[in-house]
């Protein structure tokens, strides 16, 4: 795209959510949407230079859309097919644009259909990145290190999946949107998690990937103003985020929270995130993801490691867990016991969980850690080659493999 | 006199930009910081977007609490981002400095103040 127009490009990838959502509705179609949305994006180009942006751009964009999107369909002959399926809907919304409360739940539909369960979950991501956040499948294939191709089977797969699928328009019940939103809401996190942390390849972090969970999550808490969760997930990943140049050091080696130069976390990002805590705190709905913004707010606030209150998060683990139980939650908790009852406590309580996590690299890791603590060299050497066989990133492995030297030298 | 050069646009629309434009972007406001501070006091605000906010409207009775809600008082296509301040000479050199940081993702406006007080900053 030339220069000029990455202006306009910019303004395109603001509307796309909403004017998707909208033209989904419109349509029936996720794909005919595309094209249309492609399309009025394209008209654009021309017009807003030569006439100024309009006042409401996402009007324009809707408008212009579908009168492209009746247009294709026409060429195709596949106009009386969609316009007999979906009669009512097209009609219903032919005229005015959708109102701010339609608008709102036409982009949770459109979310929560690229989260269809017949999906696996990667697949569920690479369609969000694609339909709603408008990545190109290139751009995609980059963010989960795949070749373009591959990625390209996998979104038209995943497309057809969800055409023969639908989920109705109706607007849906309090209790469905709360459905909607906690299953829109685990894709985000997940989205966000997979460009944290990388597994089985060179590259440690995708930040790509980070950045449009956030943006996604920036817009759920948008268009949900109110719902504690979605603001404290926002909160959450914004907290995280503000970490990631002190995550990793020149040589892209991954560097342990405690020993992260916290200069290094941007301040102002952090100070974003602690806004959003805060209003999901006023709200006060103690889910999960306010627990675990809540302990990201709190390793935010402390000055170090040392000093930070560590009696609290373990708290904060301990009412996560009753919340939302699950070992490597459980995990995360003897991680911090270990410092507020010491290694040995923390050992004593990961037995129960062996057999739950032996195949989770990040127990026999820290398991090893432990065992070093507590003066027993030989059983944690075991550990850490138990965690390298385990298919560690390639930074995590030269860390493995560096500790079990030091460890063999000094047997 | 005072001016106020407040800047209206589409929340998040900056950071949709790719790099060489948001550099670009940020030369405009770093010249008009320079010079502004050459020049002497000024203020130079930064909103966060507008779904950090809170809004309290008036009680809707004299004994009653005034009523909190979540989000900004009113949802619109562009909103208010953040703001100058800085006394100069007249209106026509307001307008040439509140160029210095006019783009395609701004619209600014140029307004008079009519009372200011404090100092406050986020630096250091």
């Amino acid at each position: 795209m030339s220069a000029p127009s990455d202006w306009l490009a910019a303004s395109f990838a603001q509307q796309r959510p909403r004017a998707m959502a909208a033209l989904t509705r419109y349509f029936g179609s996720v794909e005919v949407a595309e094209e249309a949305f492609a399309e009025a994006c394209l008209k654009a180009l021309t017009h807003w230079p030569a006439r100024g942006k309009p006042h409401d751009p996402l009007a324009w964009l809707l408008t212009t859309a579908r009168r492209s999107g009746l247009d294709v369909l026409r060429k195709q002959q596949r106009r009386s097919r969609i316009l007999a399926e979906n009669q009512t809907v097209m009609e219903e919304t032919a005229a005015p644009l959708p109102d701010p409360d339609a608008l709102r739940d036409d982009v949770l539909r459109l979310l929560f259909i690229c989260c269809h369960p017949a999906l696996e979950r990667r697949d569920q991501i690479a369609l969000a990145l694609r339909v709603v956040a408008g990545l190109s499948v290139a751009e995609i294939a980059r963010g989960f290190l795949v070749k373009a191709k591959t990625m390209e089977q996998r979104i038209t797969r995943a497309k057809k999946r969800i055409a023969d699928n639908p989920v109705p328009f109706e607007t849906p019940s309090p209790q469905e949107r709360g459905r909607r939103l906690a299953e829109v809401s685990v894709m985000v996190y997940l989205m966000f998690n997979d460009g944290w942390s990388a597994s089985e390849t060179e590259t440690q972090m995708r930040p790509r990937l980070c950045e449009e969970a956030i943006r996604i999550a920036r817009l759920l808490a948008e268009l949900f103003p109110g719902m504690g969760e979605q603001m404290a997930l926002l909160a959450l990943l914004l907290f995280q985020h503000a970490r990631r140049h002190a995550r990793v050091d020149d040589k892209g080696q991954p560097i342990a929270f405690e020993d992260q130069a916290r200069s290094l976390w941007s301040r102002a990002e952090m100070n974003e995130a602690q806004a959003f805590f805060d209003k999901a705190r006023r709200i006060g709905h103690q889910g999960p993801y306010l627990i675990q913004a809540a302990i990201a707010a709190e390793h935010a606030r402390a000055p170090s490691s040392d000093a930070t209150d560590w009696p609290l998060i373990e708290a904060h683990y301990a009412a996560l867990h009753a919340l939302q139980p699950s070992p490597v939650v459980r995990l995360n908790l003897i991680a911090v016991q270990a410092r507020t009852k010491g290694p040995a406590h923390a050992l004593a309580e990961m037995q129960t969980l062996a057999p739950e996590l032996d195949g989770y690299r990040w127990f026999h890791t820290m398991r090893a850690a432990f065992l070093e603590d507590t003066g027993h060299p030989e059983t944690a050497l075991a550990a850490y080659r138990r965690a390298r066989a385990l298919g560690p990133t390639a930074p995590e492995r030269r860390l493995l493999d560096e500790k079990i030297a030091a460890l063999k030298k000094n047997l | 006199m005072m001016y106020a050069i407040t800047i209206y646009g589409e929340a998040g629309l900056f950071e949709q930009l790719p790099q060489s434009r948001q550099d670009e972007v940020m030369a405009g406001h770093r010249s008009l910081q320079e010079r502004l501070g050459a020049r002497g006091d000024y203020i130079s605000v930064k909103l966060m977007p507008p779904s950090t906010a809170v809004t309290i409207s008036p009680a809707s009775a004299p004994d009653a609490t005034p009523l909190i809600v979540d989000g900004p008082f009113a949802e619109t296509k562009e909103s208010f981002l953040g703001f100058y301040a800085a006394e100069f000479r007249d209106l026509d050199e307001a307008l040439d400095y509140a160029r210095m940081i006019s783009s395609p993702i701004a619209r600014l406006e140029v307004r008079p103040i009519s009372w200011a007080g404090g100092v406050i900053s986020t630096e250091g």
